[in-house]
């Protein structure tokens, strides 16, 4: 019988099986960040068990809120740094170097096809791009992850989305994966890993991919899951340049983890995306989906490009195309937080931020902060805000306010319109 | 092992998120204690007062994908901090069912039509639940009727429960 890509990646790292239909699995990476990480850290201390398993397989960054915006989230920063430095953790980004966790782990190379990943954030799915198996978990989890290197988790049931056909012109992945959701619910791929296949995946970027798997837990997914290829291989290739002799070498070892041509799935969904329109949530939930076209109109008051679903370099060429030479309506506000230093930076080469600028953009460092209503762009009672994030549940960014989730380009054109509204990128 | 039994607060909803079980502003707090006072505080469900209804519950019994969205784990401990050790639910989000689980907490899964019939039965009185992990039983009761109800537990959940949680399983074991 054959397997699936997630069940080759637990084959490969299963170190104990306790109980019919779980798994422990040894880590190649524990990610930390300092809302979920510092119990985590105060608890292995007031149990004597101040440890890591490995230094160099723990990733650490500061990115939900910072700079600190007071008193408590200054001694979160401080429980991680401290931490960091007592176990000689290297790769710990500290504000100046730092961004948001799910940007810049994968823009250092940390991720590789067939790893397995957990960290205290739900959206550690992400890096599923890479044909790794990354799994968001609680700060327990991450605690044993960070002393022992392992985890438990269910043996892998598989929902495979064969993504085919064409995106038509401003259409993109975001749209894509808010209408998949639509279609699987926010809880239909609840304890299943999402296999994204086809040649619309195919055809994406990482950038892309990453949104595509960014979003499978908004439809319940443990993790979503993109082949590795040559997109991978070329991604990747200045981290693994030593370690083969060719590109194609690479990617014949990451082949390993590419599912078998008769592996079983739980469930497989044919998605033609030839005439998808642009997306965007109403109401509540992430699977409350409408085209951009049914919501035109609709006022918003604030706008935000970033966040680890949409604040990549791609991301901000996308908007900048649309708002260039353009100014954002007296109605709104637009903020754009580039993810990471290394994208902030280009963003600049490219003349990217002075558009921002230029067109009304509040232009802030890299942080989560306004995605979760902790900072840098929190919403009052009664506001609407049209965002690039990937929640919008009720309060999420901020007491009473509601969340349209959407496309990079259908923000852009938002924010100029001061209403929702289609961007001119689209001709559908 | 922790107490499964006690009122029930009875939240008639599906895919209530962790986002309104503990508000993300919350999560800045660095022990568990200081989150007691947040519990439930953005929960939209018409009626509900999360000042009011909360005190003297040990037991909530909800409808479907209950702990949806975010992994924090302060969504469990918040409970906990109330005194709420116990979910009942159609099913529930992968990421949230595993803390509650890794802190020696509950969370079973009843079918459908066994959550259709605890609410209609009791939802609307004061009731309460005992719990029975060896027998797998629910006893749900109120001044009028009493009711069995039977779910399944997966062994290595129970295992999670008896060992008081996933560190001190680990630790042992690993």
């Amino acid at each position: 019988m054959g397997k699936t890509a997630a069940q080759k990646i637990f084959d490969a790292h299963r170190i104990d099986s306790p109980a019919p239909g779980v798994a422990v699995l040894s880590l190649d990476r524990v990610f930390c960040h300092e809302i979920t990480t510092p119990i985590a850290i105060n608890d292995l201390v007031a149990i004597g068990k101040d440890r890591v398993f490995d230094p160099t397989k723990i990733k650490a960054v500061i990115d939900h809120v910072t700079p600190a915006k007071d008193s408590k989230t200054a001694e979160q920063g401080k429980t991680m740094r401290d931490w960091a430095r007592r176990h000689n953790i290297k790769d710990f980004f500290d504000i100046g170097r730092n961004g948001v966790c799910h940007a810049i782990f994968p823009e250092k190379g940390f991720v590789r096809p067939g790893y397995t990943i957990i960290m205290g954030d739900s959206h550690t799915c992400t890096h599923g791009a890479f044909g790794a198996f990354a799994a968001g978990v609680g700060t327990t989890d991450l605690e044993v992850g960070i002393l022992k290197g392992v985890c438990t988790m269910r043996e892998p049931e598989t929902i495979k989305v064969n993504i085919t056909g064409t995106l038509p012109e401003g259409v993109y992945a975001k749209d894509v994966i808010l209408a998949v959701i639509k279609t699987l619910t926010v809880n239909g791929a609840t304890d299943h890993v999402i296999e994204f296949a086809g040649p619309a995946v195919a055809a994406m970027k990482m950038d892309a991919r990453m949104t595509l798997c960014n979003m499978a837990i908004e439809a319940g997914g443990t993790c979503g899951i993109c082949y590795p290829d040559m997109v991978t291989v070329d991604y990747l290739w200045p981290f693994i340049q030593d370690e083969f002799a060719s590109k194609e070498a690479a990617l014949a070892e990451y082949s390993k983890f590419l599912p078998d041509a008769d592996a079983v799935y739980a469930k497989v969904i044919d998605f033609d995306v030839t005439t998808l329109e642009p997306m965007v949530t109403f109401n509540y939930k992430p699977d409350q989906v409408k085209s951009v076209r049914e919501m035109t109109g609709t006022p918003v008051d604030q706008v935000y490009i970033g966040s680890c679903t949409n604040g990549r370099l791609e991301d901000l060429r996308i908007a900048a195309s649309i708002l260039k030479g353009k100014k954002i309506s007296d109605k709104v506000r637009a903020v754009v937080s580039p993810a990471t230093p290394l994208i902030y930076q280009q963003a600049l080469k490219e003349g990217l931020i002075e558009i921002f600028m230029e067109a009304g953009f509040c232009v802030t460092n890299p942080t989560c902060g306004a995605c979760l209503g902790m900072s840098n762009g929190v919403l009052a009672n009664g506001e609407v805000c049209a965002s690039t994030t990937n929640r919008n549940f009720n309060g999420r960014m901020g007491k009473g306010g509601m969340v349209h989730l959407m496309s990079p380009a259908t923000a852009a054109a938002t924010a100029i319109a001061g209403v929702i509204t289609n961007s001119p990128l689209y001709k559908g | 092992m922790k107490n499964f039994n006690g009122k029930i607060l009875f939240l008639d909803r599906s895919d209530i998120n962790t986002d309104e079980i503990i508000p993300a502003k919350y999560l800045t707090e660095l022990t568990k204690a200081a989150l007691k006072p947040y519990c439930l505080e953005d929960l939209s469900l018409p009626g509900f007062d999360p000042k009011k209804d909360i005190d003297g519950k040990a037991v909530i019994v909800t409808r479907a994908n209950f702990g949806c969205g975010s992994s924090r784990e302060h969504a469990p401990w918040v409970l906990e901090c109330n005194n709420i050790n116990l979910v009942i639910a159609v099913n529930f989000a992968r990421i949230f069912r595993q803390n509650m689980f890794n802190c020696g907490l509950a969370a079973i899964s009843l079918d459908e039509a066994s959550i259709d019939d605890i609410f209609a039965n009791f939802a609307n009185s004061e009731a309460e639940c005992k719990t029975d992990l060896d027998k797998c039983e629910f006893t749900i009761s109120n001044a009028s009727m009493t009711k069995v109800y039977k779910f399944e537990i997966a062994p290595f959940d129970l295992e999670l429960v008896k060992a008081g949680g996933w560190v001190a399983y680990a630790d042992k074991k690993y």
